[in-house]
Order: structure tokens, then C-alpha cells, then sequence
């Protein structure tokens, strides 16, 4: 056992060792352990609470008590964005784990074990991805009720079929290859061969499509919020803050831009980042 | 020595990064007109990077011609321009690839594909040339009428065929083949060997055969050049190399290739493996798996050592060992 | 004569395609004494190698025995199965493919190891694979390394440490030398023979190339599109071969020897589909002695003098 942790040790150092020669993966890397700090540490950095209202400061352009301005409420939008970040985070990534968890489950079931197997969870599949995304998520917000909590699972279940997908071509073509079979002929049970063998060949593209899979929960959960079926209205979040900004856009455009901008920058670190871990993360590119 | 195609001291050096690949280094070598040369060697001892560059096809970069010249016909191909070059290749110099189930488009028809070749390279009509693709299909043994078909519709041997009915469509004065039959199974190996043995006799051109196979080279060719880590070790005529081999490392090629006709209770191996291409060995490039290295051979590189007038071995025993018989 | 240790009787092995039934393996009886090579021959898509993997069980078979010691293996529950495994091996053909890019020499080979012995304490293992190590030939320094940094040779010594370490007695050699370079194939052909005589091991060798195969086998079957041609001694088959493929066969290697001459037999055509095939002797179509009885029934293998041989020439058919 102490021989196989001191194995993954080195195997992590190594992967970290070519992900700091990215610099552009360190940026991400960078930026997005900043907006965590910056969730986590909300209460010590935000000048104001988030639903403080001032009615007599409303539609403040960027000054020096509200470095982002304030809204119409006046409320301080720069520390609106930082409490923002901890709900746009936690709806980001948690959704993005239950669809990967779930859908690259039933994808690599679906890929390894294939006849009716298959058809039975890609036909499943195929219904709920006829429905567009959005939509979906609206119907299972609106059942399961308003929340956080429901939000995450919403989006999250709106993109199983995504990584099911991706998943199963994965699987497809590495259980074809032979070392799946070496493995099989020295009696490897299958699920030792899908956890060991071939899920994590197929890490890349999942890597890459989760980190994409953030924004679009990100967005995802903006416009449930937008619709009222996410965030209750004095909550921060950065989608229904953009959404509620809209209105405003031609004369208070400040309003629209530092919430937008979290998000581009969130998104953007998370896609540089996830560029960087696939190729950090793949032994052929070792040198 | 005629001047139909002659390498000289060709480098060409692959950069990744940091890494430099020595591919070829300062290669000499000549090609005489309606010969067929066979360039035999392990993967990885430059025999296609040789071919390509010939053709100026080198993927570039990453690959980057450092020196030397090839003179085709009196002319240096390194020094025309790229407009120049494309009249050359394919009227002039043809190339056949390994593998002939990637080497055709599949969407187009075979006869299409034949008649792009004889269309751009010279004037004649639509009509003339798809007539000109079906003389060409039955030269290579396919029925004409098969011409309106896709690759896909063609087994591999067919295919084969096919690829080399384009290469010779527009009559090239040579032809390079990198591996043709290697992608292919030994009874259609045959019937392609002797394809090319009949086509070589009735067009006359010359041809470069990129193999590893000492038998295939022994069948089609007249001479030989052994290549280890990018440079000619040897070169001769088939039967001097084959009856007659010098250079130790040929001899060790063909001590490892099992003998249908022989039994052998243990194959010989030559030690180690073949040099890393971006830390070749200095002095001759053999010497860390040579059971004759002696001191100089670390530091010194051998000079081509000329037996007779085709027989070249570049080996410092090979002098001694002449000069031994003289005494 | 010793008792065989593998013996394959009428074993099948059919694909359901949209065309039709893919005739992979077709009735094919063969046996491997103990510590003897059998080298299996044929051209791509013969089913050459299905066989081998039917036998393993990597794919089941459609119909038929192979039997092991006696026992006929297809009828193992999967646990059993489990345990068989572990003297039966094999080598694959793609040092590439075969080995996952994501495990170090060392984790590679132990793989079975940890599947096999749980109760083995990890020094335990260690030592094992380093002994394995050294008698495939692999430095002890590369146990950290990971495949993609070797070379085919090193990789092929990879595969065959992960197939040896389990200590099996038979195994399946799937063209383990056809992806490597001359010079290295002659090293592991070396080291494959030099492992046969020290841990007894019996092959089955599964090659296109004659010569590799006539090198290393004791016996040698040439398949033609799922069937037996011709089964004989590794002389006999190059001295005296009897079926009309055989000999085609052998006259199509070519000789690194720029004087000889042979009298080439060029078969005509490409092989037939293994889709529905016809009734009739499958090599009829490419085959110059074919005659009319050869397209109404399957010529049987039938002894002649030393070689066993599926042809109507032999079966009272005139020469």
C-alpha cells in the first residue's frame, strides 16, 4: 500500500511538473485559485454585504466608495461580485460533477458493455437530449421547485447526455485496443478494467468538455435565475445580476460589464487551465 | 559516372523543440539511369527521409535541409523554384507510399484520380486522358471497365496497383517506392513484385526500392545501399553485397534474417540497439554494436573504401582486409 | 508420443455481419504437445488470430472443444475461467497498442500479479517483477519508465515479462515479432526460444511470416480463410509441401539471394470473402489444380505420408 501511494505521489508531481511549464495554464490556474480565495474569503473582502441597499447612491458609476459602482438599488456591485463568485462557483462545479459522475458512468457502461446495454441508456439519452438543454433544465427546476440546490441538479442532469456521450466514443475506441484485451486475458474482472484501463485514457476529453461544461452551467444557471426558477432575487449571482442588468445597458452599462467580465475570466481561466491538464495529463507527451 | 541522379553530401536534421533528429547525414549516393536501387535499413535509418527529400516533400518544419545537393539530370533540385519543382514531381519523379489503403482519395473514383495525374502534367482532354487511365489500368493488370470505381470497392493488392498505374501514368524517368508491399500479404507481395519486375523491364525507368526485406531487393534490384543512422554504410551490386557483404553491420543484417532454406538452432543478433537520432555515435556510427571496434573507429569517421569500380564499403577494416589479400 | 497439452477439436467461430455470417474460424482440430511450438501460418484475415483468442476465451467460440489437459476449457464458469488463466498466455502482436500508455514498466507487469495474489506482500511482488525483468532481458532501471520512452524491442520484452510472470504453461503467441525491425526480431525470436527451453513452455505461434515461423515451430499449420490446409513437421512442410496453397505460399517468400531463381507459383486473384462462403474447397477460386469435385464438397484433412492435408488431390482425386 505504502509503495502505491509514493507511485501516485510522483505521478501527480510529474503531471503538475509539465502544467507549470504551460504559462498559460498557470494563468488559469492562477485565477481560478483567486476567485476561490476570493469565495471562500467573501465576508473579510467585500466592503458592504451584498443586499445592503442605498436607495439615494443608486445607479453610481464606478467611484471611490463603490470601485464597481452600485445597481439600482444601490447596492455595491463590487461586492455583490465577490459573494457572487461563491454561488456561481458552487452551481459551476457541482453541476458539472453530477453530469460527469453521471453521464460518463452510464457512457463508459455503455461503451464497454454495448448491445442492449447501450441502446438502452444512449436511446435514454437521445430523449432527454432531444429536449434543448435549457428548456430541460427549466421543466426539472420548475418540478423540483426554486433553490440552489435544485438549480444544481437542473443543470446538472441537462448535461448528462453530453458526457455520456463523449464517454461512451472514448471507451469505443480504447477497449478496442489491445492492451483492454492483455488486460482481460490475465483475468482482470471488468470493472477493475473500465476503473484502471479505460477510464483514464479517456480523461482528455472529459478534462476539456467539463471545463466548458462549467460556463455553461454558469449560464445555465443565469437564465433559471433570470426566469425565477434559481436564485432568490436578493442573492448574488452573476448570471441573474447580467440579467438584471440588461435593462440598464444603455445608460448604466458598468452594471452589465463586472459581472460579464467575472464571467469571461472564470471561463476563460477554466478553459486555459483545462488545455493545460490534458496535455499535462497525457504520458506521450512526456519528455 | 552518369549524371542521372546524384546525391551529395545530403544532411537533414528534424528539430522538436530542443531536440535536434539527425535524419540524414552527409549522404552521398547515385541512381544511373534505368537502374534500380534498393536502399535497405532498420526504421529510423533515414531510408524515407532520403526519398522525400529528393522531392523536396519534406515536411518543413519540422524538417530542415542543412546541406548538400541533389543533381537530377545535371540540375540541382534544391535550387528551383517551387513552380519548377512541381512540374518535376510526378511528370519527372513519382513516388509510390506504404500503405496504399491511405495513399487514394476515397471519394473519388480510381479512374478520376489517374486522369488528375496524366491531366496535370500534360495537355490533352478529358476524354483522352480517362482513355489514357484505362490503358494505364490494364498495364497495372486491373480491367479498364473498373475505372468508374471507388477505392473502397478495390482490395489492397488492387489498390496497390492502382497507386502504382498513377505513378507511372505520366512515363517518370524514376520512380521511388518506399515500402510498397509492406502493408500487403506475401502472395499479393509476389504478384506485385513481379508487376513492378515486368514494368521496370517494358519502361526502362530508373527506381529507388525503400525496404527492409533483403529478398524483395535481392528480386528487383541491381544495387544496394545499406543504410544505419542517416549515412550509405555500404553500397554495391546485389550480388556483391549479397555474396561479398563487408561492412560488418551488413553482415549482421543478414545473419538475423531467419533462412527458409537453412536451419538454425540460434539466430545471430547484433548487440544492442540502433543509435538514438539525437546522440549519434561520434567516429563511424556502428561502432558501439560492432564486434570488430577497434580504438580508432570511436573518434575517427571511416572514409569510403572503394573495392572496385561499384563496391564502396565505408569501414576501416575493409582497407586492412584488402590490404591483407594484396600482401 | 506424449500426451497432448492442448488439443482444439472442430472448433468454430462465427461474426453475425449485415451481409451475412463471417466464417472467421471453421472447423479447425489441431494439438500441441507439452513444450512443443505449433506455428500457426496464414495470410490477414485467415483467422489466424481469432483462433488464438478463441482459444483464450477472449472471444467465445461458436461451436467446438479445446481441450487443456483433457479438460475442455470452453465450458469453464468465468471463475474457473479466472483461474485458468493463469497458464494460459499471450503475447500480442502491437508492443504499441498493447500496453497501456498510462502505467510504467513496472505496473504493467505486475498488473497480473496484483489480480492474481492479493494476499502477496508488495516487496514480495517487487522482487518478482525484477526477476521477470531480468530473465526477458529489460534493465531494472526501466521498471519506472513508461512504454511510450522504450523502443518496440523493449516494449515486445514488456509484453512477454507480463505474460511470463503468472508462470503459465502454454502460450499464445500473436505475431510477436511482425512489428519489429530485423535485427530486433531476431533478439526476441532468441529470447522466446531461450524461455521455452527454461520454463517449458508450450507455444502457439501465430505468424504470416514462413521463415519467423519456421524458425521457432516444432509443427506448422497453414490456414486459408478459416480452415486447415495443411498441417505437417516444420521439414516436411518446406521439403515437401502437398497443398496447392502451400506451395504457393513458400514460393512467394522472397529469397535475399540475387542468383536464385525460384519457379514462382503467382496465385491469381485475392482471397474469396469468409462471408457465407461457398460449398466447396475455399482455396477452389485461386487454386490451379482445381477440379469439379473441388467446388462440390470441403476436402477433409486426410494423413498423407507425413503431413495431414485438406485437399481432393490426396483424397483419391488424381495428382
Amino acid at each position: 500500500m505504502k509503495q502505491k501511494k509514493e507511485k501516485r505521489y510522483s505521478f501527480a508531481r510529474e503531471t503538475f511538473a509539465r502544467l507549470f511549464k504551460n504559462k498559460l495554464a498557470v494563468f488559469g490556474l492562477f485565477v481560478l485559485c483567486v476567485l476561490v480565495l476570493t469565495a471562500i474569503f467573501a465576508d473579510q473582502i467585500a466592503p458592504y454585504s451584498y443586499d445592503e441597499m442605498d436607495l439615494l447612491n443608486a445607479y453610481q458609476f464606478p467611484c471611490k466608495g463603490h470601485i464597481f459602482g452600485t445597481d439600482e438599488f444601490g447596492r455595491d456591485i463590487f461586492s455583490r461580485v465577490v459573494y457572487g463568485s461563491r454561488i456561481s462557483l458552487k452551481v459551476g462545479f457541482i453541476a458539472v460533477s453530477i453530469s460527469v459522475v453521471v453521464g460518463g458512468l452510464l457512457g463508459a457502461v455503455a461503451g464497454y458493455y454495448g448491445g442492449w446495454t447501450d441502446n438502452l441508456i444512449m436511446r435514454a439519452m437521445d430523449v432527454i437530449m432531444s429536449i434543448p438543454a435549457t428548456l430541460l433544465a427549466i421543466s426539472i427546476a420548475a418540478a423540483l421547485g426554486a433553490g440552489l440546490t435544485n438549480l444544481m441538479i437542473a443543470t446538472g442532469i441537462a448535461s448528462i447526455p453530453t458526457y455520456a456521450r463523449i464517454v461512451r466514443a472514448s471507451v469505443l475506441g480504447i477497449k478496442e485496443q489491445e492492451f483492454v484485451e492483455a488486460a482481460k486475458a490475465v483475468g482482470t474482472r471488468d470493472f477493475t478494467i473500465l476503473r484502471k484501463h479505460i477510464l483514464p485514457n479517456c480523461l482528455a476529453p472529459i478534462i476539456v468538455q467539463a471545463t466548458l461544461g462549467v460556463a455553461f452551467a454558469i449560464l445555465t444557471a443565469a437564465g433559471l435565475s433570470f426566469i425565477g426558477l434559481g436564485i432568490e432575487p436578493p442573492t448574488p449571482e452573476w448570471g441573474a445580476m447580467l440579467s438584471n442588468a440588461r435593462t440598464y445597458i444603455r445608460d448604466y452599462s458598468y452594471m452589465c460589464l463586472f459581472p460579464g467580465l467575472a464571467i469571461a475570466i472564470t471561463i476563460f481561466s477554466l478553459n486555459v487551465l483545462g488545455d493545460g491538464l490534458r496535455d499535462a495529463l497525457d504520458p506521450k507527451l512526456r519528455q | 559516372m552518369n549524371d542521372f541522379l546524384r546525391i551529395e553530401d545530403l544532411t537533414v536534421e528534424y528539430r522538436s523543440g530542443r531536440r535536434h533528429v539527425h535524419a540524414v547525414n552527409s549522404l552521398d549516393l547515385q541512381v544511373g539511369e534505368g537502374e534500380a536501387l534498393g536502399f535497405v535499413g532498420e526504421t529510423g535509418a533515414g531510408k524515407t527521409t532520403t526519398a522525400l527529400s529528393i522531392l523536396r516533400i519534406l515536411p518543413n518544419p519540422p524538417a530542415k535541409v542543412l546541406s548538400g545537393k541533389v543533381i537530377f539530370k545535371g540540375q540541382d533540385l534544391f535550387q528551383l523554384s517551387e513552380r519548377e519543382m512541381r512540374a518535376i514531381r510526378g511528370e519527372e519523379i513519382a513516388m509510390i507510399f506504404q500503405d496504399p489503403m491511405t495513399s487514394l482519395d476515397p471519394v473519388k473514383t480510381v479512374g478520376d484520380q489517374i486522369c488528375e495525374m496524366i491531366q496535370l502534367h500534360q495537355r490533352c482532354s478529358k476524354k483522352e486522358a480517362w482513355q489514357k487511365a484505362g490503358d494505364m489500368l490494364e498495364t497495372v493488370g486491373i480491367d479498364r471497365n473498373r475505372a468508374g470505381e471507388y477505392p473502397h470497392q478495390f482490395s489492397g493488392g488492387m489498390k496497390q496497383r492502382v497507386v502504382i498505374a498513377i505513378a507511372l501514368s505520366c512515363r517518370p524517368s524514376l520512380l521511388i517506392a518506399d515500402e510498397p508491399t509492406t502493408a500487403l500479404d506475401v502472395t499479393i507481395q509476389a504478384q506485385i513484385l513481379e508487376l513492378m519486375k515486368d514494368l521496370k523491364k517494358q519502361y526502362q525507368s530508373s527506381m529507388i526500392m525503400i525496404t527492409h526485406d533483403l529478398g524483395i531487393v535481392a528480386e528487383i534490384c541491381d544495387n544496394v545501399a545499406i543504410m544505419y543512422a542517416g549515412c550509405v554504410l555500404e553500397y554495391g551490386s546485389v550480388f556483391e553485397i549479397y555474396k561479398d557483404p563487408r561492412h560488418p553491420y551488413t553482415r549482421a543484417l543478414f545473419d538475423s534474417i531467419p533462412d527458409v532454406n537453412r536451419d538454425q538452432e540460434r539466430l545471430k543478433v547484433i548487440n544492442g540497439l540502433p543509435p538514438d537520432p539525437t546522440d549519434i555515435p561520434a567516429g563511424c556510427p556502428f561502432h558501439p554494436r560492432c564486434p570488430h571496434c577497434m580504438e580508432r573507429c570511436k573518434t575517427e569517421k571511416p572514409e569510403a573504401v572503394h573495392l572496385n569500380e561499384t563496391h564502396w564499403v565505408k569501414c576501416f577494416l575493409a582497407r586492412e582486409e584488402g590490404r591483407r589479400a594484396h600482401e | 508420443m506424449s500426451e497432448p497439452l492442448l488439443e482444439v477439436r472442430h472448433l468454430k467461430k462465427y461474426f453475425p455481419t449485415k451481409s451475412g455470417m463471417l466464417h472467421a474460424v471453421d472447423d479447425v482440430s489441431f494439438s500441441i504437445e507439452e513444450g512443443k511450438t505449433l506455428g500457426l501460418v496464414g495470410e490477414s484475415g485467415c483467422g489466424k488470430s481469432t483462433t488464438g483468442r478463441v482459444i483464450l476465451r477472449l472471444h467465445e467460440a461458436t461451436d467446438g472443444e479445446v481441450l487443456y489437459r483433457g479438460k475442455n476449457i470452453l465450458e469453464l464458469s468465468p471463475r474457473e475461467m479466472r483461474e485458468m488463466r493463469r497458464k494460459m498466455q499471450i503475447v500480442f502482436q502491437d508492443p504499441y497498442s498493447s500496453l497501456n500508455p498510462r502505467m510504467s514498466v513496472k505496473s504493467l507487469i505486475e498488473e497480473s500479479l496484483l489480480q492474481r495474489s492479493r494476499g502477496m506482500s508488495s516487496a514480495e511482488r517487487e522482487r518478482r517483477v525484477l526477476a521477470i525483468m531480468d530473465l526477458v532481458g529489460l534493465e531494472r532501471r526501466l521498471a519506472h519508465s513508461y512504454p511510450h520512452e522504450l523502443d518496440g524491442g523493449r516494449r515486445q520484452r514488456i509484453g512477454i515479462a507480463r505474460a511470463l510472470i503468472l508462470e503459465p504453461e502454454f502460450v499464445v503467441l500473436d505475431e510477436p515479432v511482425s512489428a519489429l525491425d530485423v535485427c530486433v526480431q531476431a533478439q526476441i525470436l532468441n529470447l522466446l526460444m531461450d524461455l521455452q527451453k527454461e520454463l517449458k513452455l508450450t507455444y502457439l505461434f501465430i505468424s504470416h511470416n514462413l521463415s519467423v515461423v519456421k524458425h521457432i515451430s516444432d509443427q506448422i499449420a497453414v490456414m486459408y480463410l478459416g480452415k486447415l490446409a495443411e498441417l505437417a513437421d516444420h521439414e516436411t512442410i518446406f521439403r515437401d509441401p502437398k497443398h496447392p496453397y502451400t506451395k504457393a505460399l513458400l514460393s512467394a517468400i522472397p529469397i535475399p539471394d540475387p542468383t536464385a531463381h525460384p519457379d514462382r507459383i503467382i496465385l491469381e486473384g485475392d482471397v474469396a470473402s469468409p462471408i457465407n462462403p461457398a460449398p466447396g474447397c475455399r482455396f477452389r477460386t485461386r487454386c490451379r489444380w482445381a477440379m469439379p469435385e473441388c467446388a462440390e464438397s470441403c476436402p477433409e484433412l486426410m494423413p498423407n505420408g507425413n503431413s495431414i492435408v485438406a485437399c481432393h488431390l490426396y483424397n483419391g482425386g488424381q495428382k
